[in-house]
Order: structure tokens, then sequence, then C-alpha cells
């Protein structure tokens, strides 16, 4: 690892400030991604500016209904907060579904979101990978690309982004509050994580610079069902191979309404507008859910190894699908 | 993270300095130690205090082995900075056990024969006592069923043990009697914490800094 300084910043201010006036900086959040990226010389920050500790750890209830999640909220006591699990279960279940307990207990909201894929080119140094070193290649696309994506990637990057509450997150509509040097903005989370087209390096949407502050939950429905389930090659403590963030509300037995992301398929948590748009006025049956599937997962592009993440997914879909409208009857 | 955690001293390190001197409230004993800003707490512990119990596995936050509690919460060590953690209070498994003897836990480990080799055992016992606080404290886990109520003590079946547990390997597979300890600890009656939490002890470290520097 590289020598590098520190810096607490008491205010978010400061934060920002700090990160401006040296371009060579890093914010640090749980840390349970980041220092182990420094350890294995992925990344190698000049300063660290620790926003772990800012008092952005708050769940705070908005007028509307929904919630404003501070930045700095541990996974753990966001899945654990009440609010969440009566009125956003989806969410709960998605972070539940992520890491370890120890690694939830370190885990920022913000930082979460700012995960790095696991590829394993990425991780690797010594060999080249257009997302770590722009132009140096992807060897990915003819060697160890299992887990990685059928959806959204490009010839330069087939990275995956691995958060699990992300998936969630973003079938909820949720937004991304940042503040930065040229002030706040608010971001959907659906947009905020980038495809890799010809510049896999950058993630995110976010500027050089620009700080999350919260994220920001919309009031839940309240007729609609949601569940999270995850497919992965272990019980426990595993990334995603695919997984699915469903709500579902169902009157008369026809779909009113549906919201369907999925993990593990693409660079970003990939919100599925096509199967959402054939749910809509359909009956609430297998089959309709698997021709949902199908038009979602019909632009699919496996890579030689990884096909079986599409089936994997149409049936994932149908079967978080039926349990939802199982519960509507 | 506490939001009333104290700002950073005042006379904290220059800009551009590599190394800070920060205090860590290890098993109830303050240490003031100055340290290179890449040193983990796993490091720390083993090789500036001498505390060896805590283990290094693979030291990429995979395997648990180096898992204590910070502020009565588990965490990796490995993946922890020891200069993020100035004013914290850690536990390690040298502080499991108090002057009436093993912690319940370890009792457990003994009788039920829970290890093999033992490397991972004080990842488990420290990773199994964060286990028991944050079902007493109604934590779920992703095996809780979804009409637990909300903030209620979770009961710890062995299959909630199991899903708790999984950031902790043990490549002997003694999991079945690790499950089988942890099942009979939550049965003791003086089972849970460990010294819990310790919130305040950061305003208590940056006043004896303060006082030191004065």
């Amino acid at each position: 690892m590289k020598p590098f300084a520190y810096l607490r910043p008491a205010t978010v201010e400061e934060a920002v400030r700090a990160r401006a006036t040296h371009p060579g900086s890093a914010f640090l959040g749980g840390g349970t991604n980041l220092v182990d990226l420094m350890k294995l010389g992925v990344s190698g920050p000049e300063l660290l500016i620790d926003v772990g500790r800012l008092p952005l750890d708050r769940i705070e209830e908005l007028p509307d209904g929904g919630l404003r999640i501070g930045a700095t909220v541990r996974n753990s006591d966001l899945a654990a907060a009440p609010a969440v699990r009566e009125r956003y279960p989806v969410l709960s279940q998605a972070l539940l579904a992520g890491a370890s307990g120890q690694l939830r207990n370190a885990a920022t909201t913000g930082g979460n979101l700012l995960q790095r894929t696991r590829c394993l080119y990425f991780q690797d140094v010594s060999v080249p990978c257009n997302k770590r070193r722009p132009g140096s290649g992807c060897p990915a696309v003819e060697g160890v690309h299992r887990d990685l994506a059928v959806l959204g990637h490009s010839a330069h990057c087939v990275a995956t982004q691995p958060s699990d509450m992300a998936v969630a997150l973003a079938a909820l509509d949720a937004a991304v509050e940042v503040t930065g040097p040229d002030g706040d903005r608010t971001v959907p989370v659906t947009a905020f994580h980038r495809l890799p087209g010809e510049h896999p390096e950058r993630d995110t949407v976010l500027e050089p610079g620009e700080l999350i502050t919260a994220v920001r939950l919309p009031p839940p429905r309240p007729l609609a069902h949601g569940h999270y389930r995850k497919a992965r090659d272990r019980a426990s403590y595993a990334f995603a191979l695919v997984s699915v963030a469903a709500l579902l509300e169902v009157r008369d037995g026809v779909v009113h309404h549906a919201a369907l992301a999925y993990g593990g398929l693409a660079p970003r948590p990939w919100r599925a507008a096509a199967a959402e748009e054939a749910l809509r006025g359909a009956p609430a049956t297998a089959d309709a859910f698997g021709r949902a599937a199908d038009a979602e997962l019909s632009a699919a592009r496996p890579l030689r190894d990884n096909g079986f993440k599409v089936e994997l997914a149409r049936r994932l879909t149908v079967s978080v699908l039926a349990r939802l409208a199982a519960r509507h009857r | 993270m506490e939001s009333t955690a104290p700002p950073p001293d005042a006379a904290g390190p220059p800009p551009g300095a590599t190394r800070s001197t920060v205090t860590l409230h290890v098993n109830g004993v303050p240490h003031r130690l100055t340290l290179d800003h890449r040193t983990t707490a796993l490091d720390a512990l083993r090789n500036h205090l001498g505390l060896t119990g805590t283990k290094k596995g693979c030291d990429h936050g995979q395997c648990g082995a180096c898992t204590v509690l910070v502020d009565g919460r588990r965490a990796n060590s490995c993946l922890l900075l020891a200069v993020t953690l100035d004013g914290s209070a850690l536990t390690t498994v040298e502080g499991l056990a108090d002057a009436e003897g093993l912690h319940p836990l370890q009792t457990a480990f003994v009788e039920r024969d829970a290890f093999q080799c033992g490397y991972c055992t004080p990842g488990q016992l420290c990773s199994a006592a964060g286990v028991l606080q944050e079902a007493a404290d109604g934590h779920p886990c992703h095996v809780t069923p979804d009409t637990a109520q909300p903030g209620a003590p979770v009961e710890l079946t062995a299959e909630e043990i199991r899903e708790r547990m999984s950031g902790n390997l043990c490549r002997c597979g003694a999991y079945p009697r690790i499950v089988e300890a942890i099942g009979d600890a939550t049965a003791h009656p003086a089972a849970p914490p460990v010294p819990h939490a310790v919130h305040g002890l950061g305003a208590v470290s940056v006043h004896e800094r303060r006082e030191a520097a004065s």
C-alpha cells in the first residue's frame, strides 16, 4: 500500500473543500472496499478524507411520507430500521442478502453505492483492465467471465455492479443526494451508475469532488408488496449471480403496478422498463410474468460462459412475481 | 457511527503527514500509539500491542479470522485503518473472559469441541459475541421471517446462527459444533454481552489527549 495522509473533517463543507484542493485524494466511508483496493494496489490515494464519522447518520421521515437515509448510516442499521422493515422490506432484504454481519456493520450507505466491481481482472494489477487502466484491454471478454454482465456491457468492459442495496433502491425509485464544489444536486439511482461504453473507468455520474450525503426514498405505495431474491454460488456471503428486486400491486387479478430491477446482470442495477411495460394491465399469472421477463431479457448478449444467467433471471422473475401475486389473493 | 463523535484533534497531524497518534481502548485499557496510516487495526493489535489472539487469515475481509468488536459491534479488523478508530473501544478474544472466568461462548466452544486447529476460533468467538448482541437488539438477518416484529429480540435458531456466522470461515469444517456451541451460549442466563459498547469513551480519550497536550 502506498503511504497517504489522513484527514477527518468535522463537516460536509470541510470534506468537500479538502477534496477540491487535493486532486489525489479520496473519500473514505466504512473502508470495506476501498481499504481492500488500496491493499491490492488498485487504488492509491495520496490523502484519505475520512467521511465515515460525518453527522450524516440519521434516517429521517420526510413530509411526503418518504425517508431520507444519511450517507453514513451503516448497512446493518439501515436493514434493521423499523421504518425500512415495515415500509420498504425489499430494501432491508437486499441489504441482508449482501456481504457478512461484520461488513454490514462497517459499510455505509454512500460507500455501498460507490463500491467497485469484483471482476477478477479489475482487482489484479498484473493484468490489463480498461476500468483500472483505460486503453489496456479487457481480458474478461475471452477469460473468466461466468459472473459478469449480459446486459449493458461494451466491448471495453463486461464488469457487473456488485451492490445488492442498489438493486432495491433502483426498484424503489430512490434518489441520491450529492454535494460538491458546484453545489447540491439529486440523481435518480437508476441514472447514478454509468454504462461503460468507451469509458469504463467511470463507474458513476459523480463529478470529481462530489460527495454523497443521503439517499431519498419516495413514499411507499401502500398496496404494493416487495421482495428481493438473490441467486448465488453459496447460500450466504457471496455476490449475486442474478438478483431480482420486485414491487407488485395486483387489483382483481390484474397487474396495476410493477417495478422490477436486476442485480448481477449489468454494469448498473438494471431497471427492467420493458418488463414493467409488459406487466402493466397483464393478468397476474406465471405465463404473463414469463413473457414480461422475456421482453426484458431478449436484449441480453451473454458471453461464452454466462448464458445461464438469462434463464436464471427469467425463472427468478417468475418465482418472485408469483410469490408477490399470491399475497394479493 | 455516533453523530456526537468528537471533532478531530485541533492539534492533529500536519498536512501531508503519513503517521498519526491515536488512542485505542483495547479490552478496557487505553493505548496511545503513533502509527503509519496504512496500519490496520489488526496489525496494530498484533504487531504494536502484542495481542496476537486476533488472527490474520485472508487479510481481505473474506474469512472473518480477524473479527473483533469495535464499540460493541463486530467488524473485520483487517479492513479498518487504525487511524480511523481514534477513541474507539476494541474487544479482542483476550478481552472476552473476565475475573469470573471464561465468557459463556468460550465455555460452550470448549464443551462442544467447536474447533479443530483453532486458527479461526478467536474470530468465531468475537463474531458470535456480536451475533448475540445483534439478536438481542432485534437486528434481523437474511433468514429472519418477514413476519418478525421489527425491533423485537430475534431467537437464534440453528438456521439464524448459520446465516449470521457466514462471514467466519472454518477450513477444518467445525461448523456443526460451532453452531451448537453458540446455541448453548444463547441459552446461558448470563449470555450476551461482552463489555458493551462504551460509546462515550471517544470523548474521554479526546479529553485525556487535550490534557496531555496542554
